[in-house]
């Protein structure tokens, strides 16, 4: 049985909406004013998009951006997927414990903490320069966890029972491998491989720290802008940002869906 | 068998020790270091006693606190409402969706809203509030860091409140119980568990952000966040910015040991 709202408890899920919204839809609406400023709308133009396409050195950094994302979200999935499905096979729980304590501490870890580390770490310990490859590395590592947190449901939701019979049955490991388990957590992989992407394209603190001043993402790029003071250009680009995280997130959410359908019954918790 | 999948952890052992403990480890080893490079404990004996840093750190927990509260009084509301419309789904994909857009973006757009010529802060001026700009203020500050973590708020609320079953709110009505009566004895203690897991993914964000406080609160909140990356990248002392990232760490165990989930052992 399902009870309904009074008029007050509307109006309050609908303000609380707007609120969130509120901001996104104003850098949106502004970054087609044609005046200097995000407080008076005197007009529509396109010339924002036009100076931000103009823009050589923002395109550079566009495409790099989208490569250490798409690279880092391809080998922490390579990486995450076998390591949630080693995790899967521990029998020892204290041991199973001891891995997803480790997987999850990067989730919790504050990200100025994860960037000050790494930039320990890629000053003193691994000889990789600041730049694109400190960069690259550090987002493998943040993404991994992600993908595992992912994938480990799906694997839970697996039949044993089918492991066992491919097994009595003479399969060897890299045959159940590409037989039996990857098709099953196929959607779990892909989830993780949009979420890193999407991890990737967000992050700003990690990248921040280890960027060591010669190479950016669009993020520190927005972020140096910004702290210069508003410029429509950023709006523009801020849009477009917007509008790629909304097509991976949608994405994602058409991925998710579908599981659940084709998956009804084993529901398994995320 | 099983050695098969022990070929499978190779990679995944190697990211845990190198980029897992062995940052940790090194953050924990640098912050026995003086900006000159020698082994000291100065930077323990600094933060615990110079005032400056126990002000900070206090500073940070009300804001963290101040943060917390603020979100969860909003949200709590509004998750209650969500499992009682119809459309829980679509409302639970619209609530989700600004909590993906970039963190930098939303603060960026509130550079904007709240500057000293828009309408917010030339209003909340004429009313004689932060004539001085309403932006780079501690209260700028506190209601746009609430307004980012509003969604991680919702989330778990809403999905506590979802799991509690309608039936037992009938009976309590049922037994005559007042609408305070079935909230304070029956909803507000089985949302415990949204509640928990709500204040931790708020509060220890809170605690470490660096980014609003730079962009809405101007250059004069320090919060724990923001001291660590002043000592990283501006000062470059990195022995006292790792003194407080190790002290960071240790506050957000201590959290989430508080926050833990009590019945399920494991959070």
């Amino acid at each position: 049985m399902q009870r309904s709202n009074s008029l007050l408890a509307k109006i309050y899920l609908v303000l609380i909406f707007l609120i969130l919204y509120a901001p996104i839809v104003y850098l949106i609406v502004y970054s087609f004013n044609s005046g200097g400023t995000m407080n008076e709308f005197t007009g529509f133009t396109m010339e924002h998009y036009q100076n931000l396409f103009a823009d050589k050195r923002l395109l550079s950094i566009v495409l790099d951006t989208l490569l250490v994302a798409l690279l880092s979200a391809f080998v922490a999935t390579v990486i995450g997927t076998a390591g949630a499905i080693y995790i899967y096979s521990v029998r020892r729980p204290k041991q199973r414990e001891h891995l997803m304590s480790g997987n999850n501490l990067l989730m919790v870890m504050p990200d100025v903490i994860i960037g000050a580390s790494f930039l320990i770490l890629f000053t003193y310990i691994l000889p990789v320069p600041l730049g694109f490859w400190s960069v690259l590395l550090s987002h493998i590592a943040f993404n991994i966890p992600i993908v595992v947190l992912m994938v480990l449901p799906r694997l839970y939701a697996m039949n044993p029972s089918m492991l066992l019979a491919a097994e009595d049955l003479g399969a060897s490991f890299g045959q159940i491998l590409d037989r039996v388990i990857l098709p099953n957590i196929s959607s779990g992989i892909l989830t993780g491989f949009f979420m890193a992407l999407t991890y990737s394209l967000d992050d700003f603190a990690v990248t921040f720290f280890v960027t060591g001043g010669g190479f950016t993402t669009l993020a520190v790029e927005v972020y140096s802008r910004a702290r210069r003071g508003v410029s429509l250009e950023i709006n523009a680009l801020s849009t477009l940002m917007f509008l790629l995280s909304l097509v991976l997130v949608v994405l994602y959410y058409s991925i998710q869906m579908r599981d659940a359908r084709s998956n009804k019954g084993g529901r398994s918790h995320a | 068998m099983n050695k098969s999948y022990q070929r499978l952890s190779v990679p995944y052992y190697l990211w845990l020790i190198v980029f897992v403990v062995g940052p940790i480890l090194l953050l924990v080893y640098q912050s026995f270091f003086d900006i000159h490079g020698n082994v000291t404990l100065g930077n323990y004996i600094k933060y615990f006693t110079s005032w400056n840093y126990m002000q900070m750190t206090l500073n940070s927990f009300l804001f963290a606190f101040l943060i917390t509260l603020l979100t969860l009084v909003v949200a709590y509301p509004f998750a209650y409402f969500m499992t009682r419309s119809k459309r829980k789904d679509l409302w639970l994909l619209l609530v989700i969706l600004p909590a993906w857009v970039n963190l930098l973006l939303k603060a960026y757009a509130f550079i904007g809203i709240l500057s000293k010529d828009g309408w917010i802060a030339s209003t909340l001026a004429s009313l004689g509030f932060f004539e001085e700009g309403f932006l780079f203020s501690n209260t700028a500050f506190i209601f746009v860091a609430a307004y980012v973590e509003l969604p991680f708020m919702i989330q778990p609320l809403y999905q506590a409140l979802d799991a509690i079953p309608e039936r037992y709110i009938i009976a309590s009505q049922d037994l005559g119980a007042s609408a305070w009566q079935t909230f304070h004895r029956i909803i507000w203690p089985l949302s415990m568990d949204g509640v928990r897991s709500g204040v931790q993914t708020v509060f220890i964000p809170s605690l470490s952000m660096f980014l609003i406080t730079r962009l809405i609160g101007g250059n004069r909140i320090i919060t724990l966040g923001t001291a660590v990356e002043q000592h990283y990248l501006v000062t470059q002392d990195w022995g006292m910015g790792s003194t407080i990232g190790v002290i960071l760490v240790l506050l957000m165990f201590l959290i989430m040991n508080l926050t833990k989930d009590r019945k399920k052992g494991v959070a």
